[in-house]
């Protein structure tokens, strides 16, 4: 299992030019397979435009302690892009203003970003009442000072999303490192003691379930009472819902299928899957993505793509919701990865 | 012709066979896909038993297609392999229970 960002190892695929060239050359150039365009015009979809804006999500930095085989966002100890207090005053800006009522925020770890915190803090005095956190849940236990964070997360009624990849050690740790599973299931019984995931009360655990390898996510709900029962035998741990995520064919997880001669498979599959009705939900309808460095996205994929916001606001200092959301969102053969079976977003299934 | 057989790529071109019948094809996968849905029998049950009959039927395609359908659902390897035993456990069995039919011939012709 690689160790370092495919940055670090300065990977041919860490240029984000290099990911969309792939994604419009081969099997969609000669016909053989629709690009994504394509598809939702048939179906009178095209141009993809936002509906009501419902979440913010912030990406507070790329620096993360796991190196996992699939990650989108090719993230690691090795990457030092973190967002500053001053895009946090910014994005504080836009979160006193915005229609938005839900803050998601993700990474790499959020809570490596050292002024995780008073982010966290000063949104919540700025009137934001539904928050994400998107914990990988070892972080938790990586450093003493970490160790509150499930009482942090509680002060704060933070909605915790933690990534689970299976019920079973071995196939944890193939996609998330060695060690990942029983780091993660420590953290799990830690955020249980302070009254996460627990019937009856309001703190939220989810878990996030991502394939670990070139096939697409079965039924969510089929898999989340295996997840249940599985977690709850086993280590006494219990959660709210599982969200079943695809993974998408960009950065570190379009390395692997590449590598191993599962590219072309994987985008039959996702094709042959394609849903009409996931397209009306994708998340990028109701989200913007912010970038560590203050750019906006359609989308936390379309910000590893590089892919700006198509606005004439690009930036969270020049932020217009009013503006913003009279875009066309911006689309390609990755958001196959999104129209999947059921759907795919952060929050899981969407049709 | 191709030059061999089998075609992995030929899985996904399945559905064509309608083509050539329409009828009789659509019948088919009307039937298979009701077989498959969650009845008396899990969705999961039904994918592991479709697993190890594709192993003793020896079909490749249905190798390729049951064991991706596994690891959808979160079946494990080693579940896989317990279920593929099953089947490899029948296949021994049905050749060796045909035994008693020789010990019966023989000792109907010896003396």
């Amino acid at each position: 299992m690689a160790t370092k960002s495919l940055q670090a190892r300065n990977n041919d695929l860490a240029n984000t030019q290099r990911q969309l060239e792939i994604l419009s050359n081969g099997i969609f150039a000669d016909g053989e397979l629709p690009t994504f365009a394509n598809k939702i015009k048939e179906t009178n979809q095209f141009p993809l435009r936002p509906k009501r804006l419902e979440i913010l999500q912030i990406n507070l930095g790329y620096m993360c302690n796991q190196v996992c085989a699939h990650c989108h966002v090719d993230a690691g100890p090795d990457r030092k892009e973190i967002m500053t207090i001053k895009t946090m005053n910014q994005c504080l800006d836009v979160i006193k203003k915005t229609e938005a009522h839900t803050l998601d925020l993700t990474g790499g770890a959020p809570e490596m970003n050292p002024n995780f915190r008073w982010f966290v803090e000063e949104a919540s005095k700025a009137g934001i009442k539904d928050f994400i956190v998107r914990s990988n849940l070892t972080i938790i236990r990586a450093n003493k000072k970490y160790h509150d964070l499930p009482e942090f997360f509680k002060k704060h009624n933070i909605h915790v999303v933690s990534s689970m990849p299976h019920w079973t050690r071995g196939k944890t740790d193939k996609q998330r490192g060695d060690g990942v599973f029983d780091k993660s299931i420590k953290a799990l019984q830690m955020l249980n003691d302070v009254g996460y995931g627990i019937e009856g009360s309001d703190l939220k655990l989810d878990l996030v379930y991502n394939p670990s390898g070139a096939f697409l996510p079965g039924d969510q709900m089929a898999l989340e009472n295996d997840f249940k029962k599985a977690l709850k035998n086993d280590f006494n741990i219990d959660f709210n819902s599982l969200f079943a995520i695809t993974n998408l064919p960009i950065s570190r997880f379009l390395d692997y299928l590449i590598a191993s001669e599962n590219y072309e498979d994987y985008m039959f599959a996702l094709i042959e899957a394609y849903n009409p009705a996931a397209v009306e939900n994708v998340m990028c309808t109701n989200t913007i993505s912010i970038s560590w460095d203050g750019w906006l996205y359609d989308c936390d994929f379309n910000q590893m793509l590089n892919l700006k916001v198509n606005s004439k606001v690009k930036h969270v200092s020049e932020y217009n919701e009013e503006l913003l959301q009279n875009r066309n969102i911006i689309i390609n053969q990755h958001c196959f990865g999104c129209t999947a079976g059921a759907g795919s977003s952060c929050q899981g299934v969407v049709a | 012709m191709s030059k061999t057989y089998y075609d992995p790529a030929d899985l996904r071109k399945f559905g064509k066979i309608t083509e050539w019948s329409e009828e009789l094809g659509n019948k088919f996968f009307d039937y298979y896909g009701k077989v498959f849905e969650e009845g008396a029998l899990t969705a999961r049950e039904k994918s592991l038993i479709a697993l190890a009959v594709a192993h003793t039927e020896q079909c490749p395609y249905c190798i390729d297609a049951y064991t991706k359908d596994g690891l959808q659902r979160g079946i494990t390897k080693d579940q896989m392999m317990e279920a593929i035993h099953v089947g490899a456990a029948i296949k021994s069995g049905a050749t060796l229970v045909h035994g008693v039919q020789m010990m019966n011939k023989v000792n109907k012709l010896e003396m």
